[in-house]
């Protein structure tokens, strides 16, 4: 499998304190790599740095034709802003110069209710925002798409869809994806890989090598409990 | 009055409907941008400038640029080094160039560098305040779907590969070349204005983007021209105050009108 991004001895400093260590991982096409940890961990701040939001030292090497989109943990969206859906959407279309093909498709992919692309972007459920950040990630055609909290502060019926909705961006359009994420059930069934960043250190691993009770313990300072779901098993 | 007096106001006329244009589209982004006092407060870093230049016998224009975008490039500079809040880094700026001000401009000429003048226009000066609004509006269309992406959400404008520093410059250099076109008119302590209250009225009438735009330079152009035909009762202050007045009447009626409001969720 051909290496996606590969991350060595990355340290992140913000207002002088160290919120990532030495931190190494590599990340491979197909892969659905987990990132869980406590609150304060620096998941959030992880992803932005490779992004190249935040200053780092270190290295951070994406694959040559590495097309990234983001799904942030939330957007404040503004509800006096007059912006609809349709609005947001085309604006990214047009800045990367994509086809006016591009917008039907990402709609297509994540299910959009028609009457949702005229709706202001302040009206939107959190469910509703939350697919429709998946659909603008989308948009430009990525391999890789970074997930922060995808299901944060959302009902679990729209928890499930968006879960659903992840899986198949995986099974059928192949795309790597990056979750972080506290549901440790969803992390055991669906990743292929599991970094783990708490203050104690760093672990990085399969599922099966870094969800065992004596890291989690170590990781949260307190015996976490998790569910394994589907073609994995019964219950723990 | 000669024939060369009733250009020069068709051309001071011409400018300033110009100006209501630019004011509206910078003032609906201020507006999105959450900056829109900060865009009234760089209207008066233009003051010292001047001030000077009256005091100098040099074009008052020239002047009040070289303030404007010293200090726009200072309120840039700061904000990004320091990561404070635009409106923080802006007051401390105003509140020096309103003293620096108000303490070098001559006192004839203080009332015209406060509130403006009505006084006809060269052909030049319109050409070349026509190019400048020009430049605004088209480097605003240009930038459109950089500043959508921006005030939407920055963090993921920035994912997107808009560089927001870049952004949050040229809109602010636009801002102050906006203001700078409407000095003339509406005074140091008024240009403003023009930029605030077209935007707040184009709001209440609006729910997608096209529409605040429209609504927003509908709204200046109307307050200007009004503006304009009013001052002409009340020449010794230039139609800064009169446009203001109109453009606050506006925004009072259109209080009147019941606002959208966005407390509804949108059905799936």
């Amino acid at each position: 499998m051909a290496t996606v991004l590969s991350v060595r001895d990355l340290t992140v400093k913000l207002d002088g304190k160290i919120i990532i260590n030495q931190l190494s991982f590599d990340l491979h096409v197909g892969d659905l790599l987990a990132i869980i940890g406590p609150n304060g961990s620096g998941k959030t701040v992880l992803l932005k740095t490779i992004l190249r939001l935040l200053p780092y030292q270190g290295t951070i090497q994406w694959m040559k034709d590495a097309r990234i989109g983001y799904v942030p943990q939330r957007v404040a969206a503004n509800r006096q802003l007059p912006v609809s859906v349709s609005d947001l959407l085309v604006a990214k279309t047009r800045f990367l110069g994509l086809t006016s093909t591009a917008i039907p498709r990402v709609i297509s992919i994540t299910n959009i209710p028609t009457e949702l692309v005229d709706a202001n972007v302040g009206t939107l459920s959190g469910g509703q925002l939350q697919r429709i950040l998946i659909a603008f990630a989308l948009l430009g055609d990525p391999n890789v798409i970074l997930f922060d909290e995808p299901t944060a502060s959302l009902d679990e019926l729209s928890e499930e869809r968006i879960y659903e909705l992840l899986h198949h961006l995986k099974e059928d359009h192949g795309i790597t994806l990056v979750l972080v994420s506290h549901d440790l059930s969803v992390v055991y069934r669906n990743a292929t890989k599991v970094l783990c960043m708490g203050r104690a250190g760093n672990c990085f691993g399969a599922p099966t090598e870094v969800l065992t009770p004596a890291e989690l313990e170590s990781l949260y300072g307190a015996p976490a409990k998790y569910y394994q779901h589907g073609p994995r098993g019964g219950a723990e | 009055m000669s024939f060369f007096n009733h250009t020069g106001a068709a051309f001071s006329l011409g400018l300033a409907l110009l100006f209501a244009i630019a004011a509206g589209l910078v003032g609906s982004f201020g507006l999105m941008k959450r900056m829109l006092l900060a865009g009234d407060v760089i209207s008066h870093i233009a003051l010292p400038g001047l001030g000077l230049a009256f005091l100098l016998k040099i074009n008052p224009i020239l002047g009040a640029a070289s303030t404007l975008f010293l200090g726009t490039l200072l309120i840039w500079h700061v904000q990004k080094r320091t990561g404070l809040a635009t409106e923080n880094v802006i007051g401390v700026v105003f509140a020096a160039s309103l003293g620096i001000g108000a303490a070098v401009t001559p006192s004839e000429d203080l009332l015209e560098a406060l509130f403006g003048t009505n006084k006809s226009i060269s052909l030049s000066n319109f050409l070349l305040g026509a190019l400048a609004v020009a430049l605004v509006i088209s480097v605003v269309w240009k930038m459109r779907d950089r500043l959508i992406l921006n005030v939407f959400s920055s963090e993921l404008a920035a994912a997107t590969g808009v560089n927001i520093d870049r952004v949050n410059l040229y809109f602010l250099l636009l801002f102050s070349l906006t203001v700078l076109v409407g000095l003339r008119f509406m005074g140091s302590l008024l240009t403003g204005s023009l930029i605030i209250v077209p935007a707040a009225i184009g709001r209440r009438f609006s729910t997608r983007l096209s529409e605040f735009l429209i609504a927003s330079a509908v709204a200046s152009l109307f307050s200007v021209g009004t503006g304009f035909f009013l001052s002409r009762f009340a020449p010794k202050f230039g139609p800064g105050p009169s446009i203001v007045l109109v453009a606050s009447v506006l925004f009072a009626l259109s209080l009147t009108r019941a606002g959208h409001s966005f407390s509804g969720k949108a059905k799936t």
